[in-house]
């Protein structure tokens, strides 16, 4: 009886499924098969031929023998990746956190007019957005021209095409996906377990460390993901506010599939961030298993 | 009694403003002594909780002072208080184990994690849950949580344990064990408990004192047996066990005595000093078990009679409602077993023995 209505069941997700797995698998075994040919001369792969070129140039590089020889550029563009994105969660984190916090505290009618504030830079396109940072950040833009306004000096703020720009574009992006989760855990909260930490003679500050923070845990870390993860594949922001000169994964494997015609390294590069970001996922749900459940 | 722990002194909490304002309480006055079980006894919305949570440091008190010793409390945070609260909810942090809940307190005291861990395993010994130290509290069962609840909040040794409604989240029989449980831990550690609780057999069962509230004011404050036995209020008497009321003009019966005329004549004599209270109409009450039941024939000359409406047997004892005419009818529980005369069956003439004392002319 219980299996016929589970096995009917099925039938629900089928459509899902049936989208996903071909529309993800399928381009992801391309992919994969792609990363193992030999490169066209003019753009492509030369079917049937295997090389394992790819990857093997993903760290070596030949020199003019005919030596491989270690080659660090791709090793850096991935390292600045993680850099940037690490160091944008982090910004995203400081800034997410205390206004999730403020949401939570907030009355609840009040709380989903706040919710609905922090959504609304998703109305406008993501390039739009991108293109109003760089008349913000450029120098003579908005915020030079108000702190020369100010009596500040700056002679050219000279942040716009930095990491710095990429890293403010990026956390301006992502911010959202770092309050929601952490409001939904804060929401959760249940406000008795503060008042007992207080009773018990935390004050505001331990209660935070001892009590919030840590029931506010699988928000943050589930925040973090979300702003980390599409960080590292951040391909229009990069391209427009680092002024291509800050080149980040995307961007490069965008450049191999483009103009360096070199698809089965684009390929391969898209698979080594694959690699890199499931063990990174592995390590976060070890990690995290061990955090018990919410009470009740 | 012994030395006062907690005054409050005219204390109001007025929640709200403009036109939304709701008094919670209303110019109230307690004094709590050094190891007493003191309870604060009413329905929902009488300000007892508010009271509490007055004590705890979690509401400020619009006017009036609260007193710990007799040194003003008002503006201390609750983490300044050396005052502890087990809540109706238990509010275990779910991320700590047992042991690390209960060490908490004394952690943010700057007790040596020696010493907290030693405490902790005092306290898991005296709440009877020694084992289960490194549980997590949704490992534990309601009942478990409970005195978890109780052993977090008594191992930083407070001045004063606020309990708010901590029974009632438990079924009939767990907290019949709790009721015990919480008597005997008052008395082993000596802390003064103020509970909290709707429940007025808890709160006979376990108290010293209760104060009965009732729209933000005290009514009463009293030993159980007082406020059993001696309510002041119609509430009183209404909120705590069974009890009947008549109305009736006080009269004087002569030689200093007074008594409560009924409409229908009949003549109730009093013991209780009422000589602060003015003739006139009065509620007076009776306990139903205070009431016996004789044979009309037998009744004295001013006697009340009445007729027999209901017999309802319950076992132990057998309740008959009595019509005493003009729109008076009284309510009699008798103990089956005890006398062999008290079978009557509906219709019967019956008369009603009462002990004067039994009688008590309410406030209101």
């Amino acid at each position: 009886m219980g299996n016929i209505l589970r096995s009917k069941r099925f039938w629900l997700v089928a459509p899902a499924v049936v989208y996903i797995g071909f529309f993800m698998a399928v381009p992801l075994f391309q992919m994969a098969y792609v990363s193992i040919l030999e490169r066209g001369d003019y753009g492509g792969v030369n079917w049937g031929a295997f090389s394992m070129d790819a990857y093997i140039s993903f760290i070596f590089e030949r020199d003019l023998m005919d030596n491989l020889v270690v080659n660090t550029d791709y090793l850096q563009i991935f390292a600045r990746s993680f850099g940037l994105s690490a160091m944008t969660t982090v910004f995203a984190l400081l800034l997410g956190f205390p206004t999730a916090f403020y949401i939570s505290t907030q009355p609840q009618s009040r709380r989903n007019f706040l919710i609905f504030l922090v959504t609304i830079p998703f109305w406008t396109n993501i390039l739009v957005r991108n293109y109003a940072w760089m008349l913000l950040l450029r120098n003579g833009g908005l915020i030079d021209g108000v702190l020369n306004w100010m009596g500040l000096e700056t002679g050219g703020l000279d942040i716009l095409y930095t990491p710095y720009a990429v890293s403010i574009g990026l956390t301006y992006t992502y911010l959202p996906f770092m309050v929601l989760p952490i409001y939904a855990s804060l929401e959760k909260l249940d406000h008795r377990l503060v008042e007992a930490a207080f009773d018990l003679g935390a004050d505001k500050r331990r209660a935070m460390s001892r009590v919030i923070l840590p029931l506010a845990a699988p928000g943050i870390a589930a925040g973090s993901i979300l702003v980390f993860i599409p960080c590292l594949g951040a391909y229009v922001t990069p391209e427009l506010l680092g002024g291509g000169k800050f080149m980040m994964i995307a961007n490069l494997i965008g450049s191999q599939f483009g103009a360096a015609r070199n698809w089965p390294l684009g390929a391969g590069l898209g698979f080594v961030l694959l690699a890199l970001v499931l063990i990174s996922m592995m390590i976060y749900s070890f990690k995290f298993k061990s955090l018990p459940e919410e009470s009740r | 009694m012994s030395e006062v722990v907690i005054s409050a002194r005219s204390v109001s909490k007025i929640f709200g403003s403009g036109g939304d304002k709701v008094t919670a309480l209303d110019s109230v006055s307690v004094d709590i002594f050094q190891n007493e079980f003191f309870t604060m006894l009413g329905p929902s919305g009488c300000g007892k909780t508010t009271l509490l949570r007055l004590i705890g440091g979690f509401e400020q008190a619009s006017s009036g002072q609260i007193l710990l010793e007799g040194k003003e409390l008002n503006d201390l945070p609750p983490f300044k208080r050396p005052i502890n609260t087990v809540f109706q909810s238990y509010a275990l942090f779910p991320h700590l184990t047992v042991k690390q809940n209960i060490t908490f307190g004394l952690e943010m005291q700057g007790t040596s994690r020696k010493q907290a861990d030693g405490r902790a395993e005092e306290m898991l010994e005296l709440v009877r849950l020694a084992e289960y130290g490194d549980r997590l509290p949704s490992q534990l069962s309601g009942g478990q949580q409970q005195r978890i609840a109780l052993a977090r909040a008594l191992a930083p040794a407070p001045k004063v344990l606020l309990l708010d409604e901590p029974l009632s989240a438990l079924d009939l029989k767990l907290r019949k064990e709790m009721q015990v449980e919480l008597k005997r831990l008052q008395t082993e550690t000596g802390i003064t408990f103020v509970f909290v609780t709707h429940d007025q057999e808890e709160a006979l069962a376990m108290s010293d004192r209760i104060a009965v509230m009732k729209s933000g004011e005290i009514l009463q404050i009293g030993a159980p047996r007082e406020i059993y036995e001696a309510p002041t209020h119609r509430f009183v008497a209404d909120f705590i066990g069974d009890s009947n009321f008549l109305v009736g003009d006080l009269v004087d019966a002569g030689a200093g005595k007074r008594a409560v005329k009924l409409a229908g004549g009949q003549v109730i004599a009093l013991t209780q000093d009422v000589s602060d209270q003015r003739s006139g109409e009065v509620t007076v009450s009776v306990r139903p078990e205070r009431l016996g039941l004789i044979a009309d024939s037998e009744a004295g000359a001013d006697q009340l009679a009445g007729t027999v409406s209901t017999v309802i047997y319950f076992g132990t004892d057998t309740t008959y409602q009595i019509d005493l005419g003009n729109d008076a009818r009284l309510t009699v529980r008798m103990q089956n077993g005890v006398g062999a005369n008290a079978d009557f069956a509906e219709g019967d003439r019956v008369a009603i023995t009462m002990s004067p004392d039994a009688i008590r002319v309410l406030a209101d």
